[in-house]
């Protein structure tokens, strides 16, 4: 997995709170390939029926052109478990998520994609959106060492995530090879539940 | 004495294989359920060559790409749609994997498939990659959704890392009235708090309402507590549970049984327990329920009205209702019994059970379809006992379609799709922008709400057609 330490880039906002997986990704779109699915990024909310792009979607402005950080509001992917919500968003450039709460399935999947899901206040968050929709092409800087985001009104937020979860992404860490350290525990406990869980 | 603790509590302690200081623990799968979505995790471990590691515990079955009309995969046109369905049971052998195939009578949706079979037992720590994976809770087992690489991560290890959620118990009390089930209790418990509500949080459902639900109504109950936010949503075991668990193929047998029911009724919550959260209804006032937008959470009785955005709390709040409005081409004001409805579908892991067919039978009795509505049982079996029970000509009588057993238009991988601008009544889960289609309107409703809305052509109390 690549490992994610720094990231300055662009972000784009996107205001809705509850923007959930089928949005991010229609499910028509997930027997395909990867490849196909990197066109069904927010496809239908970018798109209308014919095609056109919609207005008034951030994702559309070429002022966000080349935006690696999404700005999101509350519960942002929730739904569905489908994984190809982070892997078309990195697929499509995104590395970074920033938004007061997230979808829980969603937020463990970042972990398995080299993507970083940032939880800040409500009100800073609704802030940055504003900023970003009135300086589009700004950008944040995070550095998952220090747990930071800088804005571009040059505040600094803290961030907080799991040690755990920290130094894989900033190592990288293949989490299977990780768990496999543990197969001695492993073994241990299915010793144990042939015991106690006879019936299983 | 040992410190009281919560029915969660007491499963995830049972499943730590690690516990590590920064807060991470190492839970094992007792069971690990795989659908026809699983190619890309089998193919992912296939390139570090590794083998499933406890085949005894997986279990799988094609339920989203297969097709109602017909269970034969040569029938289905799009060939990466064949290849889904088909390769999973190749996987499946390859690795030794149980698998329920196109064709297997036993062959259903994974949520429908897994209580029925016997598979979900209380006090199990079980996983699949799909959200809906709460629906096992109802059993008392400890149950969540997974993406796609830990579904690799669980096949190579049979272990998850995980942080413990938060605990929250939503307590339903007093008598249900007619009419009333537990897709309406869950529609108000999520219009209640929120699409966000449990998000972090596993929720326990308690209370007298809960307890006098069946096994299919706690099943509907958990289903959606994903669409609350929930980790998993959970009812302790009890009798309802045991005698509904009796007998089935992969339940404990004779002196196991013995065995594993000590073990079981140890399970609930113990008094005194604490819950993170807690939240109460009151059982009697809940009246059967319709979703009006875009997100479970816009939920309101048939008797109401589409709600205002003028009388929303805050702006966000507000833009939110209104695109929702737009999107599904309503009025505010506009009395929900006055909504009509092009189309009906009954069915998915949330509403395809004996129970629920037999409810929507119970109101398409004697009466006909106004629009097009299928009804699709959630497994094979269900299909054949509804048969038994004659209710698939009950359908037939009232010109609704009985069709072959997966997800259908739930999600419409399969190509079961409303068209833009359709409006459906559906007994699914998720009334999401496009869920059923480009441009396609859902509107959420139990079994009896949805037949009610084929009969008349338009959501109708269902409580004034019970005879
Ligand atoms: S019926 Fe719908 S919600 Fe249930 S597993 Fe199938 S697609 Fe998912």
């Amino acid at each position: 997995m690549e490992p994610f330490t720094k990231l300055t880039a662009i972000a784009v906002p996107i205001d809705q709170a509850n923007v959930d997986t089928d949005q991010i990704i229609p499910a028509r779109y997930l027997g395909r390939s990867r490849e196909q699915q990197v066109e069904g990024f927010f496809h239908d909310m970018r798109l209308d029926l014919n095609g056109r792009p919609r207005e008034g979607v951030t994702l559309n402005d070429p002022a966000y052109k080349g935006a690696q950080i999404i700005v999101g509001n509350h519960n942002f992917a929730c739904g569905s478990s489908r994984e190809n919500a982070v892997t078309t968003m990195v697929d499509n450039g995104f590395r970074a998520f920033v938004a007061p709460s997230f979808g829980d399935i969603f937020f463990n999947n970042c972990f398995q994609n080299g993507a970083l899901p940032i939880r800040l206040p409500t009100e800073r968050v609704a802030r940055l959106r504003v900023i970003l929709h009135e300086l589009p092409g700004a950008k944040l800087a995070i550095d998952l060492a220090a747990q930071t985001v800088v804005g571009p009104d040059g505040q600094t937020d803290k961030f907080d995530i799991d040690s755990f979860r920290k130094d894989m992404l900033l190592k990288g860490t293949d989490s299977i090879d990780f768990t496999l350290g543990y197969q001695q525990d492993i073994a241990r406990f299915e010793d144990g539940q042939r015991r106690d869980m006879p019936w299983l | 004495m040992a410190e009281p603790r919560t029915m969660f509590e007491k499963i995830w302690q049972r499943h730590v294989v690690v516990d590590r200081d920064d807060g991470y623990t190492l839970l094992y799968i007792d069971r690990h359920l795989m659908h026809d979505g699983s190619a890309a995790a089998f193919a992912r471990l296939k390139e570090r060559d590794m083998k499933v590691r406890r085949p005894d515990r997986s279990f799988a079955t094609p339920d989203h790409y297969i097709l109602t009309s017909s269970h034969r995969p040569q029938d289905i046109a799009d060939p990466q749609q064949r290849h889904l369905v088909e390769v999973i049971k190749e996987n499946c052998d390859a690795h030794g994997v149980t698998v329920f195939a196109a064709g297997d009578p036993r062959q259903g949706i994974i949520h429908v498939v897994g209580p029925e079979q016997g598979l979900t037992q209380p006090g199990l720590l079980m996983v699949c990659g799909d959200s809906h994976t709460s629906t096992h809770g109802a059993l008392g087992a400890l149950a969540f959704g997974i993406g796609s690489s830990e579904v690799t991560h669980v096949m190579a290890t049979q272990c998850l890392w995980q942080r413990k959620p938060k605990a929250m118990r939503i307590n339903v009390e007093g008598r249900l009235g007619d009419g009333i089930t537990g897709k309406d209790i869950i529609l108000a418990i999520i219009g209640k708090i929120g699409a966000a509500g449990a998000v972090g949080h596993v929720m326990e459902y308690t209370g007298s309402a809960i307890r006098a639900l069946s096994m299919e109504g706690r099943l509907t109950l958990c289903n959606m507590s994903i669409e609350a936010g929930g980790r998993a949503g959970m009812v302790a075991p009890d009798d309802t549970t045991f005698a509904y668990l009796k007998d089935k193929p992969y339940a404990p047998k004779g002196a196991m049984w013995d065995t594993a029911m000590a073990f079981w009724k140890g399970l609930p919550t113990d008094p005194g327990a604490t819950f993170d959260h807690e939240v109460t209804l009151n059982g009697s006032d809940i009246a059967p329920m319709v979703t009006w937008g875009t997100s479970p959470e816009d939920a309101l009785s048939v008797t109401g009205r589409v709600p205002d955005p003028a009388s929303a709390a805050d702006q966000t709040r507000r833009e939110s209702m209104q695109r929702a409005l737009d999107y599904m081409d309503l009025k505010p004001g506009t009395p929900v019994e006055q909504i009509p409805v092009d189309r009906v579908f009954i069915g998915s892991c949330t509403n395809s059970r004996i129970e629920d067919l037999r409810m929507a039978a119970r109101i398409a009795r004697g009466r006909k379809a106004q629009v097009p509505t299928w009804v699709v049982a959630g497994s094979g079996l269900i299909k054949q006992q509804a048969e038994a029970e004659g209710l698939d000509k009950v359908f037939r009588e009232a010109g609704f379609e009985w069709r072959e057993p997966g997800c259908s238009m739930c999600i419409g991988v399969n190509g079961d799709t409303g068209v833009p601008g359709q409006r459906i009544a559906s007994t699914s889960n998720r009334n999401f922008v496009g869920r059923q289609g480009r441009g396609v309107r859902t509107h959420l409703v139990s079994p009896a709400m949805a037949a009610a809305a084929a009969v008349t052509g338009r959501f109708t109390d269902v409580r004034k057609m019970l005879g």
